[in-house]
Order: structure tokens, then sequence, then C-alpha cells
């Protein structure tokens, strides 16, 4: 278990690592910053005078190490557009973001993983048929387009909920759930197939022929062994979601991260942009760590191979 | 091992194509799948002659038609647009640039991904570690993020936009085909094909390729339909297909902004996204089930 930690641990490091590299990439190698800072009609002069300043005439490596060292202190520069640090733009969007991500993963698990069980416990019955028809569609339906007939229908045509922005609980019901749609289509499947795969074992039927009920089948002996794949699946979905639901927050002009990334692409603000996919990217790693520690925890006989 | 020899990898192949093609007689999701995107293929062929009118025609007069409207002797079937362009000729023409970017993004991805994942399973040790670590780092990344980021500093357009979608599709490619290998490395017919000296290029094309192309085809097919929406997704942000080609992200980035006086804008595009993905989505599905008995049959 130790060694796994420690093995999972310098693994997460490199990711890391990684990570910096390509979001330094991104900005110094495929595109020079300069061009991308400096307005079009720039003189000469002012591009050298610029390069100086940021010290882009350094070698690479020499400027790779600077980035690391002010992006460890969460310096990624100010923004080019409002003058303030690109962090913490980054870090205010942060709870609208989780607050969308919270939501519609509860939506999501509340409704995905009861249906799992049901079609799993009645296989090839109406419900199964059912649930693996909704998650087909689900995961097939863009949500984008989701979002869009969303608003027509409850916003524009009913009149039910605000069509975009963001304030009280009502504002949050259509994007939670368009978003929870998607994420509930994966976990639907998966604990489908984690019931499925637990329900053949040996020690299930050993259960049945003790006498037990049905009920104390699957709730005591069942669920427990088929939640493992699940939790973990919900542990990336999660990560996944906290780096911003780019598509979902720009159709519901949710003020969260993913929309501030996006407009801040579009603003060629790049500092933003470098700062929001970093900081994206590290909650992911850090969700992916978690996860994985859990599970190993939960299930002894994970070990790192 | 010139002509005849040991071919062990040929029979169980034949067997799983034998296979599929049966369990595809008796399933109904595999043919509509297979029926609709072979329909939106065909779309895409014969678009000039399919469509009713031209899809880049605009006309001020009859702009924002409902679906079956009549205007000056034409019938629009799906409405027109903001400028008046017909929007069923648009729907139709708006498949090409899909299975254009899906299909070219689809088998880059792959080639790309395969290779990789052979190489990382064959060779091991530090290319192994190497290039699944770079896989982590792939994956940690918010993938529509990053493709906005690229694409912005390297302009949009068709090819870039082909190019940052294979960067993102081929880490699935690699993994599954890496943990292949590892488990076809170990069987006992490639240590007798090594015993009769057989190069590493030859067990690699002979022996393991062939072998790990089935999954890999299922992995295309699920990740066609994720290639389209990500493409339609990237032109709906505005940072996609340039908005001179008829595409279905574009349409509803039109759609978006008409939604309160024309819902018709906003829906028959997206439809025909969820269609083409369905299809690619219930094709992969029975793939799956048929030519990887062994994969998980969720």
């Amino acid at each position: 278990m130790q060694r796994y930690v420690a093995r999972r641990l310098v693994q997460a490091v490199f990711v890391l690592v990684g990570i910096s590299v390509v979001a330094f990439a991104l900005t110094h190698v495929i595109g020079d910053p300069v061009v991308l800072l400096l307005p079009f009609q720039a003189s000469q002069a002012q591009i050298i005078a610029m390069r100086h300043l940021f010290g882009l005439d350094q070698p690479l490596p020499a400027q790779y190490l600077a980035f690391v060292r002010a992006a460890l202190h969460g310096d990624f520069g100010l923004s080019l557009r409002q003058n303030t640090p690109a962090m913490s733009l980054v870090l205010d969007r942060v709870p609208a973001t989780a607050e969308l991500a919270c939501a519609a993963l509860a939506l999501a698990v509340a409704a995905a993983v009861p249906l799992g069980i049901a079609a799993a416990l009645r296989r090839r019955s109406i419900v199964d048929r059912a649930a693996l028809l909704f998650s087909m569609i689900g995961q097939s339906m863009p949500t984008f387009w989701l979002g869009l007939q969303a608003i027509l229908l409850f916003g524009v045509v009913l009149r039910w909920f605000p069509t975009g922005g963001s304030g009280g609980f009502r504002h949050l019901v259509l994007p939670a759930v368009v978003l929870g749609v998607f994420s509930a289509a994966g976990i639907l499947r998966l604990t489908r197939a984690a019931m499925l795969d637990i329900l053949a074992e040996d020690y299930l039927r050993t259960a049945r022929a003790k006498g037990l009920r049905q009920v104390t089948v699957v709730v005591k002996h069942a669920l427990r062994n088929a939640s493992l794949p699940v939790v973990t699946w919900i542990g990336l979905e999660l990560g996944t979601l906290l780096g911003g639901a780019v598509v979902t927050e720009t159709v519901f002009s949710w003020p969260g991260m993913g929309r501030l990334a996006v407009q801040a692409i579009f603003a060629r603000d790049f500092p933003v942009v470098q700062a929001a996919v970093l900081f994206a990217a590290m909650v992911f790693v850090l969700a992916t760590l978690l996860t994985d520690l859990m599970y190993a925890w939960l299930d002894p006989r994970i070990h790192y191979s | 091992m010139a002509g005849g020899g040991v071919r062990p990898a040929a029979l169980p192949r034949r067997q799983a194509w034998r296979l599929a093609w049966r369990a595809a007689r008796h399933d109904p999701s595999a043919w509509i799948g297979a029926a609709v995107l072979a329909g939106v293929a065909l779309a895409a062929l014969l678009a000039p002659r399919l469509a009713p009118m031209d899809p880049d025609t605009q006309n001020i007069v009859h702009r924002l038609l409902p679906p079956g409207a009549v205007s000056v002797g034409h019938r629009f079937w799906l409405g027109t647009d903001q400028l008046g362009r017909d929007l069923l000729s648009r729907v139709i023409f708006g498949s090409r640039i899909s299975l254009l970017i899906g299909f070219s993004a689809v088998a880059l991805s792959a080639v790309l991904g395969t290779a990789i994942g052979v190489l990382s399973g064959y060779y091991g040790r530090l290319w192994d570690d190497l290039l699944m670590r770079i896989t982590d780092v792939q994956l940690a990344f918010p993938s529509i993020l990053l493709s906005l980021a690229i694409v912005a500093v390297l302009g949009a357009g068709v090819r870039n936009l082909i190019a940052v979608l294979a960067l993102s599709g081929w880490v699935g490619y690699a993994r599954v085909t890496r943990s292949r290998v590892l488990g076809i490395r170990q069987q006992e017919y490639i240590d007798a094909v090594k015993a009769l000296g057989a190069a590493d290029r030859r067990i690699l094309w002979r022996h393991v390729v062939p072998n790990v192309l089935p999954s890999m085809l299922t992995i295309a097919t699920f990740s066609l339909g994720g290639m389209i929406t990500a493409e339609a997704a990237l032109t709906f942000l505005g940072l996609g297909i340039p908005s001179n080609i008829p595409s279905w992200g574009g349409m509803l980035t039109d759609g978006a902004q008409y939604l309160s006086v024309a819902w018709w804008l906003a829906t028959f595009p997206g439809a025909a996204i969820m269609l083409t993905v369905l299809a690619a989505n219930l094709l992969g599905d029975w793939l799956r089930d048929a030519l990887d008995p062994r994969a998980d049959a969720g």
C-alpha cells in the first residue's frame, strides 16, 4: 500500500510537470507571446523592448524555469484586459463552476445509480431496455444542442426558467439538468455493467442459497462490491466537471471558469487562458489521485501495475 | 517463414468476423446504425443532387420562414435562416464537412494512437513509462479548452481543426493497444515465431497489429461520434469551421441567436448531429460485442 501511494504520488508529480510544459509550449513555442500580447500594429522596436521585458530573449529552458517558478507562486501574470492577476480571475469563478458541477453530478448520480441497479436486476426487461436507450441517446446528444432545446422549451415557450445567467436556484436548474444528462448516461451504463458482473459471482449465488432475501443480497453483498468502479468513475467525472463545463457554461451564460476561459481565448488574453487550463488540469490530476488512493484503500487487492 | 508456415493469428481473426456477421443479423440496432450512417454518407456524397436549392444562395425576401413554408414558388421543408437560405439544403451540405473532419480525425488519431500503443507495449521499459505518462498528461487537460486554445494560437481552419482533434483523440487507442500487446507478447506462439528467427518488425506487422485491429475498429467507431460532436462544439463556440462553409455547428450558432423567433434553426442541424452520432455509437456497441467478446458487454 505504501509503495503504491509513493509511486502514485511520483506519477502525479510527473504529470504536473508535463502539464506545465504543455501550458508553457502553448504560448512560448507554438505562438510568440509578444505577437500574441501586442496589438497588431506594434512597431519592431516595441516588440524588441517587450521581448526583453518578459525575458523572452533568454534561452527556452531558462524561460521555462522562470515560468514554473512564477506558476508555483500562483503567478501567471496580469490579465491583458482587466489588469488583475490572471489566477485570481480564475479563482473568482471557481464557486460558480463548483456549484454547477456538484448540482449536475448529484442529479446524475441520483437518477443513474438506481436506474442502473434496476436495469441489471431485471436484465432484458422493459426497464433495462429503456435505461439502455436513455444512456445511448444521452451520450449521443451534443450538450450545446440539448442546452439550446432546453432553453427553447422551458425558457422561451413555457417560461418556467430563465434562459441564462446566474442568480437563484431557478437559474441553476436548466444548466444542471443538461450537464447532468451526459454524466448520467455514463454512470448508468457503468452501474449496470458493474452490477451484472457482481451478480454473476459465486458468492452471490451462495448468499441466495442461504435463503437471504433478494433485498439483503443486493444491498449487503452486491452493492458494496459493485460500487468500486462506479465511485471511481464519479470521482473522475467530478474532476472533469470542476475544470469547467466549457460548452454548457457558454450556452447558459453561466459565470464559471469554462466561460471565462472561452472569453479569454476570444480576447487573446493568454495569461488567463493559461491559468484556466492549468487550474483545470491540476484539479483533474488531484481528483484522479484522490480517487485512486481511495480505491486502493477500499480494495486492498489493488497494487500498482 | 516465407509461404505456409505458422499462421496462428489468421484463423481466430476470420472466425471473429464471421461471428460478428452472425450477431449483426439478429441485432436490429446495428442495422439501424449502419443504415443511418450510410444515409448520411450518401447525403454527403450526393449533396449537390439531393439538396433542393443552393445552400449559399441568400434571399432576404424569404428570411426566417418556418418549416414547410412556400415563398416565390419554392417550398422550404425545414424553413430558412436569417439570410433566407434553405435550411434543408444547408443541413444536407453540412454533412460533408462533419464527415470529412470526423473520418480524417479518427483515422489520424487511430494510426497515431495504435502506433504509440504498439511501441509502448512491445518494447516496454523506458519507452513504455514515458509514453504512458504522456497519455496521463493528455488525459488531464480539458480537451475542448485545450483544442480551443491551440486553434486560437494556430488559427481556425479545416486542416488545423483535424490536427487538433486527432491530437486529442489518440490516447484511447494507445492505452488499449498497449494492454493488448502486453497480453499478446506473452503468448506462446510469439515465442515460437521468435525461435524461428522472425524479426521484431515482422512479428509486429504479422502477429501483433492484426490482433489489435478489431479493438481499434471498435474505438474508432465510437470516437467518430465524439469527433463530430467536438468539431460541432468548437464551431459552435466560434473557433472551428469558417462561416463560409455550411456546417452543423455553425448553423447552431445562428440558431442560438434567433432562438426566440426561429426554433427550427436551433433544432434541425443539432438533430442531424445527434442522429449521426447515435448511429456511430449503435454501430460501435455492436462491433464491441461482436468483435471483442472479451470486452465488457455493458
